[in-house]
């Protein structure tokens, strides 16, 4: 779990799991809440570097994340997506509410 | 090609552990027809948000069964998830993009429409309080 982020200058990466899906949806969205809890940040990058699988429990724990980083007038971006990862951003329109990089 | 027919059936428990292990089996099964990295994720995909309805759904995260029976005919693949589930009351708003009845799990509402959008045709048949069978089709390769 320590491994899991790195945080500098106010901005909080998170790093996603190999596979995001429901099961591994359930810890991220617990680790991602206490971070944020314990560590206000202005902005909050998710790196999707390690992960190769995502499907719609991921978009929900994203969505979440955003909305609650947003409401404090922080700012939500997500790097590092492989192509599969690309298509599930594009159809389900995450690809319009959240910068990509 | 040779014409290809196989099939194989699994049940498992209704656990999130198993919704990585539900779509890396049925993806091992149809490897013999060389589908594409992008097919393989399709399915994949399509697999892991059928697995997790039965999950979150039909079982509402309680103890429960899940099946999935695949047959390979030709280049055409199917696959059944089936739950022994609560069922879905109204099955064609239960389809639509981002309807969900579980939004404080922050389900996304895009399970069936990943499951459209990755396979080429999906049967959904419920029944209240006796559960679920999503059936979905996909051809690989030239078909």
């Amino acid at each position: 779990m320590e491994h899991n982020y790195e945080k500098e200058y106010g901005c909080l990466i998170l790093k996603m799991p190999a596979e995001l899906d429901h099961h591994q949806a359930e810890f991220l969205k617990e680790e991602a809440d206490e971070l944020l809890m314990k560590y206000p940040v202005r902005s909050l990058i998710f790196d999707f570097t390690d992960t190769y699988f995502m499907d719609s429990s991921g978009i929900g724990v994203i969505i979440g994340r955003c909305k609650n980083v947003r409401f404090s007038g922080g700012y939500v971006k997500a790097v590092h997506l492989n192509e599969q990862i690309s298509r599930i951003f594009q159809l389900s329109g995450l690809m319009k509410i959240i910068e990509v990089e | 090609m040779e014409h290809l027919r196989n099939e194989m059936k699994m049940e498992f428990l209704a656990v999130s552990s198993n919704e990585g292990f539900a779509r890396v089996a049925v993806g091992a099964f149809v490897a013999e027809l060389n589908p594409t990295v992008d097919e393989l994720a399709d399915i994949k995909t399509a697999v892991s948000e059928a697995v997790t309805n039965c999950i979150i759904h039909g079982y509402e995260q309680k103890e429960g069964s899940i099946w999935i029976s695949c047959r390979i005919e030709g280049h055409q693949v199917e696959i059944s998830v089936m739950d022994t589930g609560k069922g879905i009351k109204d099955i064609e708003q239960a389809r639509e993009p981002l309807f969900t009845t579980k939004p404080e799990l922050e389900r996304s509402g895009m399970g069936f429409a990943f499951m459209e959008a990755f396979m080429d045709e999906v049967e959904v048949v419920s029944e209240p309080f006796k559960g679920t069978s999503v059936i979905m089709r996909k051809t690989i390769g030239e078909g």
